[in-house]
């Protein structure tokens, strides 16, 4: 039932060791993105962006929600193999392009405005600040205070990226404070919601989705 | 890494922000690829308007590559545009070499298609 999930058993491989493998949070980002796909077909992305890409499954499903309609898919990612994975996994039809960058930051001010689906899933995890970014792999999990430490840098940039009608979809826990994510970019002009929540072992995962309000 | 990557990236050193040199990069060493690809000309033109075209036609013409000088009024229905804009922007693509800001003469790589564009701490 629904769309097919995409392979990334080459993540086995030794070189792609420290790339995060696709976990509860990834597939309810799936899901949340398959039940918007009436929405997304009808918005006609055409640039779409997603941030921490890690083994490119987000992507390639994006990729698949949106078929046949075609969007420039650009997997940023600051752990080389999971560039590299992600080139893999999204290795289908499709226009893909991967970028070894912190966030967009090698876009400077070329994606302002023109953002039409940015998806994140964060590193979420509270850890204690000294360990974010400490190893590629823990940079995939580690959020430091409240989990938040990572997100809350892009946060800021969000409004600035997204396009008249772009959307932004993003895993959250409770440690996260959702409604406290909510609230601070509903004060810079973008309307969100939880539009899915799933019980994985100890977390309590939603997805958050935000569009521009008018 | 196809062309219509560059054409959004820029060079983002610390106090590098002189717009007309910190974009586009200029090419060093380009390995070029070209990979047919089907054409989808409604993405095309969606596409047109969020590209920089001044940034693109010197991107073509340092790599040797054909593009018209001006976009037409009516792209959709001008074949000939439309090839051209697809072979450069998604056909073309930059396998190997590195990219140089004509500001600060920053270097980033290109490995294997993907471009690095991580920067150390001093250069943030």
């Amino acid at each position: 039932m629904g769309l097919a999930t995409p392979d990334t058993s080459h993540l086995s491989r030794p070189e792609y060791a420290t790339v995060y493998e696709p976990a509860e949070d990834t597939y309810l980002l799936l899901d949340a993105l398959e039940a918007d796909r009436p929405l997304l077909l009808a918005q006609r992305p055409t640039i779409c962006v997603e941030i921490g890409s890690g083994s490119g499954c987000v992507s390639s499903f994006l990729n698949t929600v949106l078929s046949p309609s075609t969007s420039l898919i650009i997997s940023t990612d600051i752990n080389p193999a999971a560039t590299r994975a992600t080139r893999e996994t999204t290795n289908n039809h499709g226009v893909f392009e991967q970028c070894q960058t912190r966030f967009v930051q090698s876009f400077g001010d070329r994606l302002n405005n023109s953002v039409d689906v940015l998806v994140f899933n964060p590193p979420y995890v509270v850890t204690p600040n000294e360990e974010i970014d400490v190893t590629e792999e823990a940079s995939a999990w580690a959020g430091g205070s409240c989990g938040r430490q990572v997100l809350d840098v892009l946060l800021p940039q969000v409004p600035e990226l997204l396009s008249p009608n772009g959307r932004f979809y993003l895993i959250t826990i409770e440690e996260n404070k959702p409604n406290e994510i909510i609230e601070f970019l509903e004060l810079r002009g973008l309307r969100g919601t939880r539009v899915m929540e799933r019980q994985a072992g100890r977390e309590h995962l939603s997805v958050l989705r935000f569009t521009r309000s008018e | 890494m196809r062309l219509i990557t560059h054409n959004m990236l820029k060079c983002h050193v610390r106090n590098c922000d002189n717009p007309d040199k910190q974009f586009p990069l200029r090419f060093k060493g380009a390995e070029l690829e070209q990979v047919e690809a089907e054409r989808n000309d409604e993405f095309l033109v969606r596409m047109i308007p969020r590209l920089d075209w001044r940034a693109l036609l010197v991107t073509a013409k340092e790599l040797g590559i054909e593009l018209p000088e001006n976009i037409p009024e009516d792209p959709e229905n001008d074949d000939a545009f439309l090839q051209a804009l697809h072979t450069a922007i998604l056909e073309t693509h930059v396998k190997e070499g590195s990219m140089v800001c004509n500001g600060c003469n920053h270097e980033y790589k290109i490995t294997k298609g993907i471009p690095n564009m991580l920067l150390a701490e001093h250069e943030i």
